[in-house]
């Protein structure tokens, strides 16, 4: 359906979309909030509920966009993101080959062993072509993948400038196309009867208002920021959790849309969790906190133990589990060690790592047992069988007769210096959800479709993404999703 | 480690930078980066000196101020940058020149201002100074042809030498040779990339200045202005010309190509600077190096000024106010030679140069040696080597 482009109907729109969120606008638009009542109400501030929004708008409906978090800090997740994973039939100006339908689908039944609804994942697909273009038409720019993700640059489109840079046009083609934009704006209550939304409880500007809308558009993603909600499924163990995105991702609007009798969809114990740098800051490290270099060394627990197979497969399928793996052992962190031949065989991060010049003196650094990371770097030296390394397949360096074994890539650790990095698991996403069919419509737990409410992005990505991940499939799924949500509750307010 | 605060910030950010990378599209600046692990002071001249401060790096950042790691890249290498003017100078004592840049290029200016109409007061007939002249060499009534000539080759040939001399130190403290400077290919990209101002554009989606819409008009004013310079140099190119080869001297009617050139490139160098200045005092604070302001402005209401007088002089060349109208002129021209190696002029040299070195270094990134295929086939490569 091709999407009608409007101007603002209603001349009465105020024209403070762009408010600062301690300025003295907050009055005034508290004043037009509350005077007004909308055809859709988006709640979130990411790709999702942008794309919901514009598409809305599109479509004719008023709309208003409440996001939790303040004007910096505006679109949760997707102020970290950097690419979409669209179909396409044939190369592109930026993508270097075709990614069809057929391998689209093939990549996430893999991703995630069949946890997905095939329906909603083959519309979702095949609705991505549409977005390589209609996202471009909200202000959006491509380029071609990013340095160090040469992989990617058949399947995903990158954006230009990255994911801030992606959401700063879908705001200013969302405030140029009329619609209005509350920051600091968290919903703290929702009045649904029956399935059907009626009116949603605002703090704003240290007030309690509640907003009518005749349609809800839900696009405030997951709970991986709730600590609180994190330690109801890991239990203390989450306390020593970073997470990788904004402190605003709470699931607050999910909590309360499952309270209200609406289908939760995916494993509520379940986290997309990778290992990052155990000195990131608890909220918001992104992707500068990431480190690609367990292939290269082993990887020590606090006790100086190895506890997996660091060479079992390529990047990025290695890429995710070691979050998990992490946050099984004690206190949650462990030590990568590697030495010099190494160093420069990765992407950098943020910080430098620890170095020294003998493995006693690094593990003094590391407060780890100097006896014990000495016989644990001096067994894996002695396992290891000669090989020719090739960092770039699945090459013949591993060890024999060790436990666990490292089947890929091993060297042995004796050239000094020798480095560390500590990690420790960062949590991306969650996968909890809300149920919703092909229209986007949230699906009630008595199996019937709601009145008139919508979801969209992180919040319902566990509909097509049981678990597992595939790099970029976040933002297809918001940006599908919060097209059709964004069309549907419009249509649904017209009649 | 670093020379100074900044250069240590700088080399903070391109830690960060390099580890996140999504900007790669925006500029040279981060291509330039990312074939680099370590930054030495000269590297981060360089990568200084080339970022076009467009501001599109900011308004992108997820790591931007309020967030902790408070990554601010066009400001922090706006102040690498103005530092690094007043190490590469030349001669080294008038390195101070760029410390109070305002109040020296004001204070040059006025000196020269008056030495002019001092000058012209004293060695000619006030019945000269303030008569009416008109018809061929009428301004040489009041400066002799070749006293001028002394005067602003001497002043133009010490800026000349000073610039040279003060790019060569820029060009050794980057790690460059002078072989980079031969290669024909090289040099024609680098102006080809300095002509469009190539990188003033946020990687297409615009430029930055008062806050996150790219709404900035800089680019067209940063036109307005080069090129008005040129016209303008064009324009005493042609009067040179005539006067020494066509035999034909000073003033020239207004349809003559001179005055042509030098009213077009005039009110270019009107509105350029204006628009520059304006825009300037915009900008968003954040992106600002502040404590440089004098210098930011000085150049530029120079080049405003000088151009204002000369079309000043235009107008009223035919009233008694000529000879006032000419001192005050070329003392504007005089102090703005003088003063060109000790002011914002000297970002386009060494801009020019850091272009110059990108589009080295680009080649070689992009020839297609078996190694570097085989780099571009295999995930998370080594960046650069």
């Amino acid at each position: 359906m091709k999407d009608a482009v409007i101007l603002p109907r209603d001349s009465a729109l105020p024209k403070s979309a762009n408010l600062s969120p301690d300025g003295t606008g907050r009055t005034d638009a508290l004043r037009e909030v509350l005077s007004r009542r909308y055809d859709v109400l988006v709640v979130g501030g990411g790709n999702a509920a942008l794309c919901a929004a514009i598409s809305a708008r599109r479509s004719g409906a008023s709309v208003l966009i409440l996001e939790a978090a303040p004007k910096f800090y505006r679109g949760g997740n997707t102020r970290h993101t950097r690419n979409m994973r669209c179909a396409h039939d044939t190369a592109t100006e930026i993508l270097t080959g075709p990614y069809t339908e057929e391998e689209f689908w093939e990549d996430l039944l893999r991703v995630t062993g069949g946890q997905t609804d095939e329906e909603l994942a083959r519309f979702m697909i095949r609705e991505s072509k549409e977005i390589l273009h209609w996202i471009v038409e909200q202000g959006v720019r491509w380029q071609p993948s990013l340095g160090g993700t040469l992989s990617l640059g058949r399947t995903n489109s990158f954006f230009l400038g990255g994911g801030r840079s992606m959401l700063n046009a879908l705001y200013l083609t969302a405030e140029r196309l009329g619609i209005e934009i509350l920051y600091d704006a968290e919903v703290t209550e929702l009045d649904i009867q029956d399935g059907m939304f009626l009116s949603a409880t605002v703090s704003y500007a240290g007030r309690e208002v509640d907003v009518r809308a005749s349609t809800l558009v839900a696009a405030a993603g997951g709970f991986e920021a709730n600590i609180e909600w994190l330690k109801q499924y890991w239990g203390d163990v989450a306390d020593n959790f970073l997470i990788r995105g904004t402190p605003y991702n709470r699931g607050s609007m999910l909590k309360m849309l499952l309270n209200k009798g609406v289908q939760e969809i995916g494993d509520p114990t379940q986290c997309h969790a990778v290992a990052i740098d155990a000195r990131a800051p608890k909220f918001d490290g992104g992707i500068i906190t990431r480190l690609d270099c367990v292939v290269f060394g082993i990887v020590v627990n606090k006790h100086a133990e190895r506890f997996y197979d660091e060479g079992e497969d390529v990047w990025p399928k290695r890429y995710a589990i070691w979050g998990r793996l992490v946050a099984a052992q004690p206190d949650q962190i462990a030590y990568i060690i590697f030495d010099e031949p190494s160093l420069e065989l990765f992407m950098p991060s943020l910080y430098p790592p620890v170095k020294a010049d003998t493995v006693r003196e690094l593990a003094g650094k590391l407060g780890l047992d100097p006896e014990a990371l000495e016989r644990t770097v001096e067994g894996f030296n002695q396992a290891v069988r000669p090989g020719i390394f090739d960092h770039t397949i699945l090459d013949d360096c591993r060890t024999e007769g060790l436990i666990p074994p490292k089947s890929h890539w091993a060297r042995p650790i004796r050239t000094a210096p020798f480095y560390a990095y500590p990690v420790r698991p960062g949590i991306t996403f969650t996968y909890l959800g809300t149920r919703v069919n092909k229209e986007a419509r949230m699906i009630m737990a008595d199996g019937t479709p709601s009145a008139n409410m919508f979801a969209a992005g992180e919040i319902m990505a566990g509909n097509v993404l049981g678990k597992g991940y595939a790099a970029g499939i976040g933002m297809t799924i918001g940006s599908v999703f919060g097209r059709v949500a964004g069309r549907e509750a419009a249509r649904n307010a017209r009649n | 480690m670093h020379a100074t605060d900044a250069l240590h910030e700088a080399d903070r950010l391109m830690t960060v930078c390099n580890s996140c990378r999504y900007c790669e599209g925006l500029c040279a600046v981060f291509p330039a980066m990312e074939m680099r692990r370590a930054f030495s002071d000269g590297d981060l001249n360089y990568l200084a000196n080339l970022c076009h401060s467009c501001g599109a790096c900011y308004v992108d950042c997820q790591f931007s101020p309020p967030h902790e790691f408070n990554v601010n890249v066009p400001q922090t290498l706006a102040r690498v940058r103005n530092d690094s003017y007043k190490f590469y100078v030349w001669p080294k004592a008038l390195a101070p020149l760029f410390e109070r840049n305002g109040m020296a290029v004001s204070l040059i200016t006025a000196l020269s201002v008056g030495a002019f109409l001092f000058g012209m007061m004293a060695f000619t007939d006030p019945a000269v100074m303030f008569g009416t002249h008109v018809g061929p060499g009428s301004f040489y009534r009041l400066m002799p042809h070749n006293t001028m000539v002394a005067i602003f080759g001497a002043a133009f040939l010490y800026a000349i030498v000073a610039l040279i001399m003060g790019f060569r130190m820029f060009w050794r403290d980057i790690g460059e040779t002078s072989a980079t400077l031969t290669n024909k290919v090289t040099v024609w990209q680098a102006i080809k990339d300095t002509m469009q101002l190539r990188y003033l554009d946020g990687g297409g989606a615009g430029c930055f200045n008062e806050d996150e819409r790219p709404t900035d008009r800089r680019r067209m004013y940063h036109h307005l202005t080069f090129y008005g310079f040129l016209l303008c140099f064009a324009s005493t190119s042609t009067a040179t010309f005539y006067h020494y080869i066509v035999g034909h001297p000073a003033p020239y009617a207004w349809y003559d190509l001179p005055v042509v050139l030098g009213t077009l490139g005039g009110i270019g160098l009107l509105i350029g600077p204006a628009g520059l200045i304006w825009a300037k005092v915009q900008r968003d604070k954040a992106l600002k190096d502040e404590s440089r302001w004098g210098m930011e402005i000085a150049f530029t209401a120079m080049l405003f000024l000088v151009s204002l007088t000369g079309l000043l002089l235009l107008v009223l060349r035919a009233t008694p106010a000529m000879g006032t109208m000419l001192a005050l002129h070329l003392g504007f021209v005089f102090g703005f030679f003088v003063t060109l190696p000790y002011g914002k002029f000297v970002h386009g040299i060494y801009r020019f140069g850091a272009l110059v070195r990108y589009a080295k270094e680009r080649r070689a990134l992009h020839e297609p040696t078996p190694s570097k295929a085989r780099a571009l086939a295999i995930p998370d490569p080594k960046p650069g080597t």
